[in-house]
């Protein structure tokens, strides 16, 4: 536990005297013309003030929101006393990526709804400060490797190098397991590296958090697609792996299935976000993968993935970005800073609207969307109202670009590839939710493959879960 | 990376390419595919993987420079890499001994053929090729072809070589000859394969045929590559490549390649510019650009 006697710079003040600190951000008539990360960050000053508000709980509600439990009066005490490394080493005690995490997780729905100062005044802002110190580190250069317990002999090859496979890395390496990461595409990191826009999340610092990954002494193989390059049942019985971890993702984009849908200028989210982040489309003609500069740029969702869609195509210069989304703005499951966003961007919402058919002109591109309409309804199984069409409400959008943003199943690769290993009629992977084991002996699996499209901070804690038993299933043997 | 070990022009702009790729040589399969990326900034190409040497660990491909991505690659030498090659992808042939199997490619077309051909006639069947192209400097492989076939014939558009007409014409010989087809295999360019399914559909001949749409990830992972067959939409990297060609929307398929011409043009007058290279006209303009992005080849599987 740090000394928590107040530093002069920080005295603690009388509880909620001092406002929950705004967030330093570019203005939204710049920051549509930019990729660069909206945010700026909280200064040294502003992290010192914003940490002092906390008030030390002894039984601290924030950490039982937390997936992963991270000590969070502790590292906020430690801003408060300006040991920002100290406070950065603290989180990594439970979550080894919180650059990523202090950016990327809907904090509103997990440490900060509870946190006692809500009740009164507002929450204390832990994702800010979570993210200011990450940074800190990183920028001051003072990034320590840890100490890797002494080789075990045991092999693990894990399956996808999204967050959850990062996770299950990171613990493993460091228990002095002889680690091998496999994946499909060129660069590691999952939806971190090829969904997330850069001006949500850098890919400098998703790289910076591999690095580290890779200085632990993981090693990656990329372009291996399991399943086609290699199966787990090789991976097992042929290249002498003792385990398996597969973190494959929800990499199936789903589309409605509507007249029209294949028409040019219809992406799946996936595509428009794989093109411009990961193929650096919006680079084109520096880069050579081309992507469509809409004008009338239509996206159907109400999601963060949808929302990274619809700022995207703003930023490509878009004049007019529409999101259509079926239910009203209180049922989007999107975080609530990225509405907020998106709207200060300009981006207009369609709510209550969906869409019919997609209608193209003579060389196939979609020129139109025709909608409906909605009201809501009864309550559905998701507790969400229902929507439900108001006859005789159809109309046309005048669209060049359509993103379909309605969500993600998950992809049938492994699955099919891997004879026994049991799913659910959704094509999720079949896993123990406190240790991450299949039905398959050796073979463990967590992340989104399992509970379906979801978030990094949960794709880290089943990585955690799954990375403790995968250590005792090879040291003892037992399963 | 992914050393390029062998490289030359098999016909005017058609280069053939061996890569080692250990894993890749190890797995494939007739009638898959790889994806390869050339440098950082570069696209993600399919190209069909033509032959394997599991025991040195290559992979052979062979490509038509039509856009700027192949142009580049067309540039590289025995001894440059490729930064990425990933795969095999697609599902491999369904093979089996069938009786007599027509196998026909068309310009680049013939290169995804080759393998498939083999695999077919090594399981036992009758292979009759027919192997075309616009004109004679544009027929590959005959030799490799015509090794494999207990009857073959090549065709030109122009008659500048063997025999004047299109591939559908010496098909059609072969039906109206009473020859009894089980399968006809067809891989060319879209509106070549589209004519073939038009002339096996009257007589029920089971055709298929092996398609080159727009790619992106290659792993079902993003949409780019889907079609549309017997009314349901498929993704091609995944589903694919080969389908039944009585049952493709060719048209749809026809319009979706030509979804980035105007980026092809743009990137290719860009290259062609930048390096002040003088590379005439790089583009033979062999069927519809179509492929990757500006990569590839219109002519054939997804290669
Ligand atoms: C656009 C977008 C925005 C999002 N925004 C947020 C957000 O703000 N906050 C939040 O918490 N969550 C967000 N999410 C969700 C979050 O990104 C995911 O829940 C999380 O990344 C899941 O992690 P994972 O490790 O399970 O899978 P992924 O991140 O999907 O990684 C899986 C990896 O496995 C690889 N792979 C797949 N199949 C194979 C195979 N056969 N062989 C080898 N490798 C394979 C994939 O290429 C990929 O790299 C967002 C998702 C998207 C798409
Ligand atoms: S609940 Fe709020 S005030 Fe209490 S320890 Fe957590 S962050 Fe601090
Ligand atoms: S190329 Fe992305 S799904 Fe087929």
């Amino acid at each position: 536990m740090a000394d928590v006697t107040p530093t002069p710079k920080a005295p603690r003040p009388k509880v909620g005297s001092i406002p929950r600190q705004p967030m330093p951000e570019q203005p939204p008539k710049v920051r549509v013309k930019n990729f660069k990360e909206v945010p700026y960050g909280l200064t040294p000053d502003l992290a010192i003030l914003e940490a002092s508000r906390c008030i030390q709980c002894k039984n601290p509600a924030c950490v039982k929101g937390c997936p992963v439990e991270v000590q969070i009066p502790e590292f906020i005490d430690l801003v408060r006393q300006g040991k920002f490394v100290e406070a950065a080493k603290k989180i990594k005690e439970t979550n080894a990526l919180p650059a990523i995490c202090g950016r990327v997780c809907p904090q509103e729905e997990q440490c900060e709804t509870p946190c006692v100062l809500g009740k009164k005044f507002e929450p204390v802002a832990i994702g800010r400060l979570e993210r200011f110190v990450a940074d800190f580190e990183r920028v001051t250069g003072v990034v320590e490797i840890p100490e890797v317990a002494p080789p075990t002999g045991k092999r693990v090859a894990i399956v996808g190098a999204g967050p959850a496979g990062l996770t299950v890395a990171g613990d493993l390496v460091k228990l002095g397991h002889d680690v091998t990461m496999f994946e499909a595409l060129h660069k590691p990191g999952g939806v971190l590296m090829y969904g997330i826009p850069e001006f949500r999340l850098p890919k400098d610092i998703v790289q910076a958090e591999l690095d580290y990954i890779c200085k632990l002494g993981v090693k990656l193989e990329c372009n291996v697609v399991i399943g086609k390059s290699v199966t787990i049942d090789e991976l097992l019985a042929e290249e002498g792996f003792h385990s398996v971890f597969i973190g494959t993702g929800a990499g199936l984009p789903y589309f409605m299935n509507i007249p029209g849908e294949n028409l040019i200028g219809i992406y799946s989210a996936n595509e428009y976000l794989t093109r411009s982040n990961l193929m650096k489309a919006y680079l084109f003609p520096e880069a050579d993968t081309p992507i469509y500069r809409g004008k009338h740029v239509a996206v159907v969702g109400g999601g963060n993935v949808a929302m990274d869609a619809a700022r995207t195509a703003m930023r490509m210069g878009a004049e007019k970005v529409y999101l259509v989304y079926r239910r009203s703005k209180k049922e989007m499951p999107a975080r609530i800073e990225e509405i907020h966003h998106a709207e200060e961007e300009g981006i207009e919402f369609h709510l209550l609207t969906n869409p019919l058919r997609f209608l193209g002109n003579e060389e196939s591109f979609v020129n139109e969307i025709e909608c409906q309409r909605m009201e809501l309804g009864e309550p559905d199984a998701s507790g969400r109202r229902r929507p439900v069409p108001v006859k005789g409400s159809e109309f046309r959008l005048p669209v060049d670009t359509v993103v379909m943003s309605i969500g993600n199943g998950a992809n049938p690769l492994v699955p099919a590839t891997t004879p026994g290993l049991g799913t659910n009629k959704w094509g999720n992977i079949l896993a123990d939710q406190e240790t991450g084991k299949t039905n398959k002996k050796g073979v463990f699996a967590g992340g989104d493959i399992v509970i379906g499209a979801a978030t990094v901070i949960l794709a880290m804690g089943a990585g955690r879960k799954a990375a403790a038993a995968m250590h005792s299933y090879m040291m003892t043997g037992a399963w | 990376m992914f050393p390029i070990v062998e490289c030359r022009e098999i016909a005017k702009n058609v280069i053939l390419q061996r890569i080692e790729a250990p894993r890749i040589a190890r797995k494939r399969k007739a009638g898959q595919f790889l994806i390869v990326r050339r440098g950082e900034l570069s696209e993600r190409i399919p190209l069909t993987i033509v032959g394997s040497d599991p025991a040195d660990g290559t992979v052979t491909i062979i490509f038509q420079a039509v856009g700027k991505s192949t142009a580049e690659l067309e540039s590289l030498k025995a001894g440059d890499s490729l930064l990425d090659v990933v795969g095999p992808l697609g599902l491999a042939t369904h093979v089996e001994n069938l009786g007599t199997i027509v196998g026909i490619g068309g310009g680049i077309g013939t290169a995804p053929l080759l393998p498939i051909a083999t695999a077919f006639q090594q399981a036992g069947n009758r292979l009759v090729s027919i192997v075309g192209a616009r004109t004679k400097d544009l027929i590959i492989l005959e030799e490799e072809m015509r090794a494999i076939s207990d009857q073959i014939t090549v065709t030109t558009d122009d008659g500048s070589y063997a025999k004047k007409g299109f591939v559908t014409t010496a098909l059609q010989e072969l039906i109206d000859a009473g020859t009894k087809i089980d399968l006809c295999v067809a891989i060319g360019p879209v509106p070549m394969m589209r004519a073939v399914a038009e002339v096996t559909r009257p007589h029920k001949i089971k055709t298929v045929v092996s398609l080159n749409p727009i790619m992106v990830d290659a792993t079902g992972m993003c949409g780019a590559c889907r079609v549309t067959v017997g009314g349901k939409t498929k993704f091609v990297c995944v589903d694919g490549p080969e389908f039944d060609g009585h049952e493709v929307d060719f048209k749809e398929l026809v319009m979706r390649n030509r979804a980035y011409l105007r980026e092809e043009k743009e990137a290719m007058d860009r290259y062609l510019h930048k390096d002040g290279k003088c590379m005439g006209s790089a583009a033979p303009g062999a069927g519809t650009p179509g492929g990757a992005g500006k990569a590839v080849v219109t002519t054939g599987g997804v290669s």
